[in-house]
């Protein structure tokens, strides 16, 4: 136990502030999601009925389940959250076997490189998702670059519409979420010991089977840090498929904005938000828990 | 001369492609013609442009003041919370402290933003009762959402260096009698500046790219920069869109520079301590 914290006050105060503050802004917003999604849309300010209401000496709570049986009744909810998931584990498939060969040869090239490398994987996640979405709808688009550059190749006679089609959807999340996948991959691949692949070569593996049965088992941790950093904002990613994808595009991100900013239906939203989070609760937990196992590790 | 093995060209190839969007962006916010797709020639007519934006320009202003201060008070909290998790073995409920720094890293933004309007609207309507003030939604409630999102990420950059740190000259304070707060401040804080300022910075970029928080809990004229982009992309690619874009790419770039070389420095020095730090390491704890 460190001794820094002895005296109480301190450690209250170092535990309680930021405590505090996640409670009420990060918790306590989603009991209030889940008694929304339980209320009845209405025309008013805001925009739903009261759950509790106080009458003639009768305290009565009114759960409508209203909500949730209407996202069973029209298959456009559950088609989007079908579409999210698909779209969600492809992305992260692509990601892991584009991301793993590129921590791999940043963790193994000279460290001041390394760092170079880390800075250029780094630096597009600090840009603004919404500008480098924006960067391939100019590229995509039906007079866009890539369809001048393939007709003046005479590759195609007509242009090809990507823009606005699940095939733009899946380059701009690839693009979008590479690095999340890259960033964990090396920080668990460079810590990795090169003995034991010399001694794995030494004892007659190839190079190919040395790093399925060594590099790969051992970088476990990072393999499931990777994907759940890419598969879980993607779930319920918004701007790319606003942007870039088409009509055909269900997904369950930009469903949740129609409903609450178009149709100011905010149950509906609501309930959407709480489905959600349930389908990502075993994601989330397995995030955690791999997180602070890493943790414990370091200290 | 080696052939560069499979995981290297990969390597390139992977770069070529998060880096060759962003520059054909750049090549075309210089671009006379007002057709987006056909080359007019070079000019720097829509970067002129811009300063008459007085719309955009105000809204570039918002979003620098909700940025910075964001980024100061998430690392505050941050660090404070990167503290508890990583010194303070037990105390009750802490399993559920260090889920809810770390959710905040995964958590798709419309739940987040949609949670917190919901309870945005639900704390004016208890003020409005119990107080009769009037709450409304603006630059306030848009800092609250940034910062509460960007403490996850300062708390997972300075833990990982707290974890790493020697802790023997923290000890050696307090044996020689100063007190814990005055040990954090001269030997801890110093010790972690360089992940401090990499977690105000990353905190600030955050803030400054947020597009579905803030319009999740903005009010009526609190339009932030990514907000005014996104209505007029909505609409298409447009020129003055790519020299605005091209700007806060170049602001980025300067920005991780900055923060890579604060990273080398603090790095280098660290690779300077080694035989000092085994030597403390050697002694006996007591």
């Amino acid at each position: 136990m460190n001794r820094f914290l002895r005296r109480p006050s301190g450690k209250a105060l170092v535990i309680s502030v930021p405590y505090l503050w996640m409670f009420l802004f990060f918790l306590l917003p989603f009991v209030i999601v889940l008694k929304i999604s339980f209320s009845q849309a209405a025309i008013a300010i805001p925009p739903y009925e009261r759950l509790f209401q106080y009458a003639d000496q009768a305290l009565t709570i009114v759960l409508n389940m209203g909500n949730y049986i209407f996202l069973t009744q029209d298959s456009l909810y559950y088609a989007a959250y079908l579409g999210s998931l698909r779209i969600a584990l492809i992305t992260t498939l692509v990601c892991l076997l584009l991301g793993y060969p590129m921590a791999l040869a940043i963790a193994r090239a000279p460290r001041e490189r390394q760092m170079i490398y880390l800075l250029l994987i780094m630096m597009p996640t600090w840009t603004a998702l919404l500008i480098r979405v924006y960067a391939w709808m100019g590229i995509l688009s039906s007079n866009g670059l890539l369809n001048n550059v393939l007709q003046s190749l005479g590759l195609i006679d007509a242009p090809l519409q990507i823009l606005n089609t699940n095939s733009a959807v899946y380059i701009g999340l690839v693009y979008a979420y590479l690095p999340f996948m890259v960033l964990p991959l090396y920080a668990n691949l460079v810590k990795h010991d090169p003995t034991l692949l010399e001694a794995a070569t030494d004892l007659g593996a190839s190079r190919i089977r040395a790093f399925w049965k060594v590099t790969v088992p051992l970088s476990r941790a990072g393999i499931i840090a990777g994907s759940m950093l890419v598969f879980i904002p993607v779930v319920g990613e918004f701007v790319v498929p606003e942007l870039l994808g088409g009509p055909e595009t269900l997904m369950i991100g930009r469903v949740l904005w129609q409903e609450f900013f178009n149709n100011r239906d905010w149950p509906v939203a609501s309930a959407l938000a709480i489905v959600m989070l349930v389908l990502l609760l075993v994601p989330i937990i397995l995030f955690h828990y791999n997180q602070s196992r890493e943790m414990e590790k370091k200290t | 001369m080696r052939r560069p093995d499979f995981s290297t060209v990969v390597l390139w190839c992977g770069l070529l492609f998060l880096y060759l969007p962003m520059v054909i962006l750049v090549i075309y916010s210089f671009n006379a013609s007002r057709l987006v797709t056909v080359w007019g020639g070079w000019s720097v007519h829509w970067y002129v442009g811009l300063l008459d934006n007085t719309q955009l320009m105000s809204a570039v202003k918002r979003s620098l003041q909700i940025a910075f201060y964001t980024a100061t008070a998430a690392v505050v909290l941050g660090t404070m919370a990167a503290f508890a998790m990583t010194r303070i073995r037990h105390f009750r409920g802490r399993t559920l402290f260090s889920g809810m720094v770390t959710a905040p890293l995964v958590m798709p933004e419309v739940i987040t933003g949609l949670s917190l309007l919901l309870l945005f609207v639900a704390m004016a309507q208890v003020l409005e009762y119990l107080m009769g003030i009037t709450f409304d939604r603006g630059m306030l409630t848009i800092w609250i959402a940034h910062t509460t999102f960007a403490v996850a990420y300062v708390a997972i950059v300075v833990s990982s260096r707290l974890g790493e740190l020697d802790q023997s000259m923290e000890e050696a304070a307090l044996d020689l009698g100063a007190p814990p707060w005055k040990t954090f401040m001269l030997i801890t804080v110093p010790m972690i500046a360089p992940s401090i300022i990499a977690g105000w910075l990353l905190s600030f970029t955050l803030s400054l790219d947020d597009l579905v928080l803030a319009s999740f809990v903005s009010g009526p004229g609190s339009t932030t920069l990514p907000m005014e982009i996104f209505s007029a992309v909505r609409l298409g690619v447009k020129p003055e869109i790519n020299a605005i874009a091209s700007v806060i790419l170049l602001a980025v770039s300067l920005f991780t520079l900055l923060i890579w070389f604060i990273a080398r420095r603090a790095d280098k020095r660290s690779r300077m301590l080694p035989p000092e730090e085994e030597r403390l390491r050697a002694q006996p704890q007591g």
